[in-house]
């Protein structure tokens, strides 16, 4: 399955050589919104100045609790979301253990990473890779 | 206390979709039915909650019409069990009894019922005079009915009349028809009749989870302990499943009025279709609420893993469940029907709510169940359950340990629409009896009702399914066996009265009480009867010991059937309150209370009805309702102090041996709560002080509770307390009570 992965050695999450446009671009591109906090992907400098990451692993624990099956990986390996199935329960955003399911309060579906690349080819440091690793088996959440 | 670890590895590998199939006949069974009437109406959306209009059906006349919803409708009775108990009260007279035509069976699922995104949320409430207590019974029940019957355009249904044939009544709330049809080919029992309805009146495979059925079974029309099962479809297992509105014998009601069964058709759900108010906070509150499952559930009740199988050892534990009709505590064998077995047993690879969005998910379904018995021998199916009700009152109460037994029993009690937990403690006394020889193999007519007999108590339940023999007349219910074995002269009536144990003719839930105070109040100081939905404060007053003083123990009589009564009124689940709880809690003032959540539910009836609340208005919004269903009680003859006595079983020892049992705690509550010198007393001596000193206690406890509640000494709400909730708008109500000033 695809799985975007970041090399925190090489990130700038302190903002001094890039904007974050592994951010921006994914908010753009992706959800074609201007604010890069709507990105499915967070970097985070913390108090002493090493960065912190919020990915999608697609570990899958969403699918599992989802109740309305909206849930499904699809051929590549990766969750995606099938707006039409979803009853906007959240229960996908409060079960992902990474804090990377979210919602947008314009929208009813929540969204997270699709493992698309775009983020990838935006960083000027190359710091994020889209890595092909086996599926994780499904857990009992 | 132990807490059982759940070992994924030890989880009983079995295929969750493979069970027997019913869908043969679906063809035939369709040929058959012959539309009565056909209506259409206008399906419509709640606004904020509410779409302002009720449908009432009349079976027996098809009469169809659309009631609106006033606004003092909503001011008073919110909805739910509020609006059941408002249209039930307008439609009978106190000479009304549950066969009659103008009894009512009303669901509702109340304003808040319906929202997606915080757990526990899918309820409706059912209400309608009971067969077995004579007054107004309301149960709490999952499943899809109540919500999709809402998203078509209602807020409550009112089922009146009785019909001369077996009818279905369909309300489309995609297309907009409602239809009753002529069903004679139909199948009776629920696991049969809800998947063939399922799949009849589906439109396609995507269609069918937008699908609930409500009926019963074949014990339903033989019994008075009837129950309603409400289904969805789950489309993971690719099966129906089923809730209960189990109390009180609504389902015998059902089947009364001749109806087979109710369907709806509701929209596809979606996250806004309740149309609330403040959506933002209530998917902030549902976010929250998840996350706080993720991450305190796998230590505290494991609900997602165990259901509310999780107390049976802790109950256990505390020499509180249920054991020989309610004589003991615990038991040896209980491991064997605990939830460290039962989490292995039942399916954990899926998912468990019974409406959408709930993360507590402890609707747990044992599948590939092989049954033993019955008509449905060697049929592969998937049981409900077992909850911990089910457990005690089927399992340990009767003293069966055989967790197969239990799961078929589990599974006859719902496809055959009656209570498990009445029969369960029905059950209970019937063995006890024959145990003590007031009942033998010839009264019984052949079964032997000896503790832990599953065969015989099967065998009892599939005669009550085919209205023969001894079955029917423990399908009567206990107050009314204690009537009959007493008239029969079959043992000596103190005893029989002791030991059955009802009150207002309803059967009680599965908590040993004896030695809970509080308990014993919150059993029969209630409006139904006993049951745990409205008081179960057991666990705050033996396991938590939160209320340890007579003053708590009142307070917590007052406090907890009003918050519990509020559930019931907007289409909630009582669980998802306290059987998880945030990691600061205990460091909470009122911590019993739990007053993170009792905020999340202020802001959930906010966010949805734009009506600003805060928790002294939540409990006034109950206080209403509740105290005009105690006055509804006295339009029909009971509710008074009279009908508030416990049975002696339920406050303390009946016999020696439950004496000899709890000897040391017995002798030393002589000593330090009476006085006495135990040992220079007889065992009689010991035991009759017993009586006395707790039958006062109890009558101390009825008299402080009454007060807080604003009633008379006899148990009357007072004018100034009618007043004070502005039920005095209600001259109806006033007359009530004033003639038991
Ligand atoms: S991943 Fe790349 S673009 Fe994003 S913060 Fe790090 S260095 Fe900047
Ligand atoms: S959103 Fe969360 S739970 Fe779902 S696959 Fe990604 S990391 Fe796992
Ligand atoms: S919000 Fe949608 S995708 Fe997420 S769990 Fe609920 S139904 Fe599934
Ligand atoms: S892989 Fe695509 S969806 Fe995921 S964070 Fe990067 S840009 Fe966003």
């Amino acid at each position: 399955m695809r799985q975007l992965r970041i090399n925190l050695n090489k990130c700038d999450a302190g903002r001094k050589t890039c904007h974050h446009e592994c951010e921006a671009s994914c908010a753009e591109k992706v959800f074609k919104l201007s604010d890069p906090a709507m990105a499915a992907l967070h970097i985070r400098e913390m108090a002493d100045g090493s960065g912190q990451a919020v990915l999608c692993d697609q570990c899958g624990d969403c699918i599992v609790v989802c109740p309305a099956e909206a849930l499904k990986r699809n051929k590549l390996g990766v969750v995606m979301i099938d707006k039409k199935l979803c009853v906007g329960c959240y229960m996908c955003i409060g079960f992902c253990d990474k804090e990377i399911f979210e919602r947008n309060p314009a929208w009813l579906e929540p969204y997270k990473c699709t493992s698309c690349g775009i983020c990838v080819k935006a960083c000027p440091h190359a710091a994020l890779e889209i890595v092909e690793v086996p599926e994780p088996p499904t857990r009992i959440i | 206390m132990h807490q059982v670890v759940f070992d994924p590895t030890k989880v009983m590998d079995i295929d969750f979709t493979k069970r027997t199939e019913y869908l043969e006949g679906l063809d035939a069974i369709k040929a058959a039915h012959k539309v009565l009437k056909e209506i259409p109406f206008t399906p419509s959306r709640p606004d904020k909650g509410y779409n302002n209009r009720t449908l009432y059906v009349n079976v027996g006349t098809l009469e169809v019409q659309e009631k609106p919803v006033t606004q003092q409708m909503k001011d008073v009775f919110i909805g739910g069990r509020g609006f059941g108990l408002w249209h039930l009260w307008n439609a009978v007279k106190p000479t009304t009894r549950w066969d009659d035509p103008e009894n009512e069976i009303i669901i509702s699922p109340g304003p808040v019922a319906g929202i997606t995104q915080y757990a526990g949320t899918g309820k409706s409430l059912v209400v309608s005079l009971s067969p077995q207590t004579d007054i107004p019974i309301d149960s709490n029940v999952g499943g899809y009915f109540g919500p999709l019957l809402k998203f078509s355009g209602f807020d409550a249904l009112e089922l009146q009349g009785k019909s001369d044939r077996d009818i279905i009544l369909f309300i489309d709330g995609q297309k907009g028809l409602i239809r009753i049809e002529e069903a004679p080919l139909d199948p009776i029992d629920s696991h049969v009749l809800a998947e063939v309805l399922t799949h009849m009146y589906a439109e396609n495979e995507a269609d069918r989870v937008n699908i609930s059925v409500v009926c019963t079974g074949a014990a339903a029309e033989h019994s008075l302990i009837g129950m309603l099962n409400f289904s969805w479809y789950d489309h993971r297992r690719g099966c129906i499943r089923l809730k209960q509105a189990g109390r009180g014998g609504i389902g015998t009601v059902f089947r009364n009025k001749r109806i087979r069964a109710l369907v709806c058709r509701g929209p596809q759900v979606k996250g806004d279709l309740n149309h609330v108010a403040d959506f933002e906070t209530i998917a902030k509150t549902g976010v929250k609420y998840h996350k706080e499952i993720r991450e305190n559930d796998p230590h505290q009740c494991m609900m997602r893993r165990n259901g509310t199988a999780h107390i049976v050892e802790i109950m256990d534990a505390y020499d509180l469940l249920p054991t020989h009709n309610f004589q003991y505590g615990s038991h040896p064998d209980v491991p064997k029907i605990s939830s460290s077995y039962w989490q292995q047993r039942c399916t954990q690879k899926t998912v468990d709510g019974c409406w959408y969005g709930c993360s507590m998910a402890c609707a747990k379904g044992a599948d590939g169940v092989m049954l033993k018995t019955g008509p449905y021998k060697g049929h592969m199916v998937t049981v409900d359950g077992p909850e911990y009700e089910n457990a005690a009152g089927l399992g340990s109460n009767c003293g069966v340990f055989d967790p197969d037994y239990l799961l078929e029993l589990n599974f006859y009690c719902d496809t055959y629409g009656i209570c498990t937990i009445t029969y369960g403690t029905l059950t209970a006394f019937v063995m006890e009896c024959y145990q003590r020889g007031i009942l033998n193999q010839e009264r019984t007519g052949g079964l032997e009702m000896i503790w832990g007999n599953a065969e015989a108590d099967l065998e009892m339940m599939h005669q009550m399914a085919r209205g023969e023999g001894f079955g029917i007349i423990a399908g009567q219910g206990v107050k009314k066996m204690k009537a009959i074995f007493i008239k029969n002269g079959w043992g000596d009536p103190q005893l029989i009265n002791d030991i059955g144990m009802e009150n207002k003719g309803l059967e009680y839930s599965q908590y040993m009480c004896k030695e809970s105070l509080a308990q014993q109040g919150g059993y029969a100081l209630t409006n139904k009867g006993p049951q745990h939905d409205e008081a179960w404060l057991i666990f705050m007053d033996m396991v938590n010991k939160q209320i340890p003083t007579f003053e708590d123990k009142a307070e917590a009589l007052y406090y907890f059937p009003l918050f519990r009564t509020w559930f019931g009124l907007n289409g909630f689940c009582k669980l998802p309150w306290n059987d998880v709880v945030p990691s600061d809690n205990s460091k909470q003032p009122e911590a019993h209370k739990i007053p993170e959540h009792v905020q999340n539910y202020v802001d959930l009836f906010t966010a949805t009805t734009g009506i600003k609340i805060d928790k002294d208005e939540l409990i006034m919004q109950s206080a209403r309702v509740y105290n005009f269903q105690r006055i509804f009680n006295i339009r029909m003859g009971k509710g008074l102090r009279k009908d508030d006595h416990a049975p002696f079983r339920a406050l303390g020892p009946v016999t020696t041996e439950e004496y000899l049992s709890r000897q040391e705690r017995y002798d030393k509550q002589i000593v330090d709560e009476m006085g006495l010198d135990p040992a220079t007393m007889s065992l009689e001596e010991k035991m009759a002080a017993h009586r006395t000193w707790r039958q006062g206690r109890y009558e101390k406890l009825t008299d402080a509770v009454y007060q807080r509640r604003g009633w008379t000494p006899n148990g009357v709400p007072t004018l100034a307390r009618l007043k004070e909730l502005g039920l005095d708008a209600f001259p109806e109500v006033v007359e009530v009570v004033k003639q038991h000033l």
